[in-house]
């Protein structure tokens, strides 16, 4: 099982990914996906990545949960560039026989990949202020929690 | 040794440039040393690499940490620790 692993500018569709998982011969999809949110007067989100490097780390990522879980299918899109409240940035939906392994598998792929892809948010509010989202603690311990 | 250097988010603001080829001089052997060498080249830098505490970085496209020696290394990359997901 090769993993399908993509990073774009442009928008996806969950739903079409959903049923292309669904083709996969299954008992169970799990599926997570990130949304841009509105909080304090956000206007857009702009995610800058290192380009070399992008898709060979969540390709290590994916690889990694194919190792652990007996995968049919997994599937991995992050968007970069400008985002808007409500738009998704993060695709992860994972196809195994039994829910226990695709449920834990998107779990792990959502974990590590907010610690091992090289992506940086910057959050760009209405009345004109921005800032470098600052990375949190509690990520770096959701990675490590796998460890064990 | 020619070394490209790759700087992003507010690393790349504070420096004001994306990338750039050095030459590191001797004795400048790990990621940590090229830190320290690079944050003496102007206030940008000092403002960017003045905490390495701060950074994280790679080498030809592969995480490593500041003890990580250079050896053959082509890309380097210096960054603050990644936000995505």
């Amino acid at each position: 099982m090769k993993p399908d692993v993509r990073v774009q500018a442009d928008a996806f569709d969950s739903g079409v990914e959903l049923a292309a998982l669904e083709q996969r011969g299954a008992g169970g999809i799990a599926s997570f996906i990130g949304i841009v949110r509105g909080d304090g007067g956000l206007e857009a989100l702009e995610l800058e990545h290192y380009p070399a490097m992008t898709e060979q780390a969540l390709g290590g990522v994916a690889a990694e949960a194919a190792r652990r879980w007996p995968l049919l299918a997994l599937t991995v899109i992050h968007r970069h560039g400008r985002l808007v409240p409500g738009d998704r940035i993060v695709f992860v939906g994972a196809a195994a026989a039994h829910r226990g392994e695709a449920i834990a598998a998107t779990n792990f792929v959502i974990d590590w990949l907010k610690t091992d892809a090289p992506f940086w948010k910057r959050e760009i509010f209405g009345d004109g202020r921005s800032q470098w989202v600052e990375a949190r603690a509690a990520d770096d311990a959701a990675r490590v929690k796998w460890d064990s | 040794m020619a070394l490209e250097i790759l700087y992003f988010a507010w690393v790349r603001e504070a420096i004001g440039s994306d990338a750039e080829t050095v030459e590191p001089p001797d004795g400048v052997e790990t990621i940590g040393d090229l830190i320290g060498w690079l944050a003496g080249r102007g206030e940008g830098y000092a403002e960017a690499l003045g905490e390495p505490g701060r950074l994280r970085a790679a080498i030809d496209q592969v995480f490593a940490s500041m003890e990580t020696p250079l050896g053959e290394a082509r890309e380097v990359a210096i960054f603050p620790p990644v936000t995505g997901g």
